[in-house]
């Protein structure tokens, strides 16, 4: 098991030693999503059984016969991450009870990306979600599929260009705006419900945390930056995933049992878009008025938000 | 063996998988699974056996659960039909691929379009390749010794394989029968505690499911095709064991009054039962009919198969499904196949009937063995179908 280099130096006693999530993977440079996903694996521990949905972080890790997993992990297919991590948790806990296995607490946990939670996953992610199994579901979110050639999918940012909604004479790019998976996560009822961003690295792995002590289903939704897919340079990953929270796009957050909790510091005023839109070729057509639209939204979405975190009292 | 009871074959089928003290079980509703799914229910949530009972909100993703649950070593049942095991589809031959002794209950019926709810066999054909071992049960008492046999065939070290138990809707699933169950101890003494070869566990870590390269890809097929067909001689032992232990022997291929007959018809599932009434009365009439059932339909028993036609000059096959614009119906296109070349084979008629829910009386048997015997060819024909 490989190590971290001069760990006592950068991160004493915050961060597991050990690496779950092996390096010599086959991620992109620059990848944020595989970096989310060390950090999850640091934060979780050794106690899991992993299920994971088809995509970026399925085919980096796990092209027979090698696998980056020090953890047991199963990958079925795309769109079933939720239902299968609802197997493995019904049968952990069955087995444990008739003490065919260890009699000690394991972790179910399904891992998807975007695609494979708001899109084809959400029906598997909302009955695992709504029958309360004890797990928790990460969404890894690089907004878009990544790993089948940037398509859009209903994470995709308004008027970013992928390769299904390209920046065209007549439509600009994407026409909407981002799925709320994390509303509709609150919506069923679930205990712990959180945003979180690889460039924040405490904030995650506290949520993780949080989200594994749950007796019962917890939801992560990860930013995770991709410079392949968003035509960013690889160094100014951590970067934009600083500015995306900065600019009030992507709100760092976490819902207790029904309460909403900024986990950042809110600033007083927010950063403009156009700070976080003009590193990404994602967003390089959009001209001033579509810089103002693509502002108004997140305007809005903000503005929702704080009220929720305003008013809401916990359940 | 316990006493005889009178009891309806669906709830039947979940007091076999009740003896079998199975580990998770995910079932999602449809007609006519539903009284197995809902019986189910109701052992589990009176605590009649220690088991996670997961309602899953589709079919897709009760095979996805299995799945999951299997991995984790659990012994795992799941039960669907029609619409539900189509739904299962993409997830078949993954279940199969990895190994996985998920045993499921399918209450065949017909495939939509147009939605129809009755009895036929077009919902488990076009899941013929994905490498599950495949059987047909013609009355209640073989779906109860079925279903424990097949956790017993699935797990077993040689085999690894899931199993698919068909069990004709309504026809069969709905019937009332006289059924003997064997007693929870005798069950345990047959079939005990599943040992998985290898499960999720962190104590010891295993990545299962990951992809392959154009390298291995062809290997890992080659591998799964050839540990179904070997699968065959575990099957088999399996059922003398029974035989033994039970007094009821299973057979790849059963028949009746096949011997001396130059005609035989063929047949899977529940209809085996009328077909051989057809055959007493043909008898009577001294016709040399006799009846074959597949009771295996993957692994396919060909040398069985070919042991019970001998000497017969045509066979008849009851297919219940169609390949559309093909060669005819699947079983019938896949004996003519494999019986291409041997020498002296039966003239085979492949005739299309029965499909969703259509009666197929004991007179309708009779029509087809006098309608095969005027027959020129070997091409495949609708039986009892309006233009």
């Amino acid at each position: 098991m490989s190590t971290v280099q001069n760990f006592e130096i950068y991160v004493p006693k915050l961060l597991d030693k050990r690496e779950f999530f092996s390096a010599g993977h086959r991620a992109c440079q620059g990848c944020g999503e595989v970096l989310a996903l060390r950090l999850i694996m640091k934060a979780l521990g050794d106690d899991v059984v992993i299920s994971n949905a088809t995509g970026c972080m399925e085919i980096i890790s796990s092209a027979y016969p090698q696998t980056a997993w020090e953890v047991p992990y199963i990958h079925v297919a795309f769109e079933n991450a939720g239902a299968v991590g609802s197997g493995v948790e019904a049968a952990l806990k069955a087995l444990r009870r008739k003490g065919r296995i260890a009699d000690r607490y394991v972790k179910s946990v399904a891992i998807a990306g975007d695609g494979g939670t708001v899109d084809i996953g959400l029906q598997a992610l909302s009955g695992a979600m709504e029958r309360g199994h004890d797990m928790v579901f990460f969404c890894l979110d690089n907004e878009a599929y990544m790993n089948t050639g940037i398509q859009r999918s209903s994470a995709t940012p308004f008027m970013a260009a992928t390769t299904t909604s390209p920046a065209g004479k007549a439509i600009k790019g994407q026409r909407t705006g981002k799925k709320n998976v994390p509303e509709i996560m609150v919506a069923h009822n679930v205990p712990y419900v959180a945003t979180a961003c690889p460039s924040y690295p405490i904030d995650l792995v506290n949520k993780v945390k949080k989200a594994k002590e749950v007796k019962g289903p917890a939801y992560v939704h990860v930013f995770s930056m991709c410079p392949t897919g968003w035509r960013s340079a690889s160094e100014q990953t951590i970067k934009l995933g600083r500015l995306v929270v900065e600019t009030g796009i992507f709100p760092l957050y976490e819902v207790e049992n029904g309460k909403y909790r900024m986990t950042m510091e809110i600033p007083k005023k927010l950063r403009p878009v156009e700070d976080y839109l003009k590193l990404q070729g994602r967003f390089r057509h959009l001209n001033a008025d579509d810089i103002e639209k693509v502002q108004a939204l997140v305007n809005k979405e903000w503005r929702k938000l704080m009220n929720k975190v305003a008013c809401m009292k916990p359940w | 063996m316990g006493k005889r009871v009178g009891m309806e074959v669906a709830i039947a089928a979940s007091e076999a998988v009740a003896l079998c003290n199975i580990d998770v079980a995910a079932v999602y509703p449809i007609t006519p699974q539903s009284h197995m799914a809902e019986h189910l229910a109701d052992i589990i949530h009176d605590g009649r056996i220690d088991a996670e009972f997961i309602t899953v909100e589709s079919e897709h993703s009760s095979i996805s659960a299995c799945a999951g649950a299997s991995a984790t070593g659990a012994r795992v049942y799941t039960a669907t039909s029609s619409q539900g095991l189509m739904y299962m589809h993409e997830i078949l031959p993954i279940v199969s691929a990895m190994r996985l002794p998920v045993v499921m209950g399918n209450a065949n019926r017909a495939v939509s379009g147009p939605l129809n709810i009755w009895n036929d066999h077009t919902d488990i054909m076009p899941q013929r390749d994905s490498g599950w071992i495949c059987m047909f049960a013609e009355n209640g008492q073989e779906v109860v010794d079925m279903t424990i046999q097949s956790f017993k065939i699935a797990e077993h070290p040689d085999v690894m394989l899931p199993i698919v138990l068909n069990i004709d809707g309504f026809q069969l699933t709905h019937m009332i029968e006289p059924l003997e169950f064997p007693t929870q101890k005798e069950v345990n003494k047959f079939l005990p505690p599943r040992k998985p070869f290898a499960s999720l566990h962190p104590d010891n870590p295993i990545s299962m499911g990951c992809f392959n390269t154009p390298d291995i890809y062809a290997e890992t097929m080659k591998a799964k095709d050839t540990a179904l067909h070997n699968s065959k001689k575990t099957i088999v032992k399996i059922w003398k064991e029974w035989g033994k232990q039970f007094g009821r022997t299973y057979k790849p291929v059963e028949t009746y009054r096949a011997k001396g007959a130059d005609t035989l018809i063929l047949t899977m599932g529940s209809m085996g039962e009328t077909a051989s009434i057809a055959v007493d009365e043909l008898r009577k009439k001294g016709a040399a009919v006799g009846l074959v059932r597949l009771r295996l339909w993957r692994p396919f028993p060909l040398d069985e198969l070919r042991a019970a036609i001998k000497g017969c000059k045509t066979l008849i096959v009851m297919d219940r499904a169609i390949s559309f614009g093909g060669a005819g119906g699947p079983v019938g296109t896949e004996i003519k196949s494999l019986l291409y070349h041997d020498k002296g084979r039966p003239r085979i008629v492949d005739f299309i009937m029965g499909l969703g829910g259509r009666d197929v009386t004991v007179n309708d048997f009779i029509a087809m063995v006098e309608r095969a015997k005027k027959k020129k060819d070997e091409t495949y024909e609708y039986y009892g179908v309006r233009e």
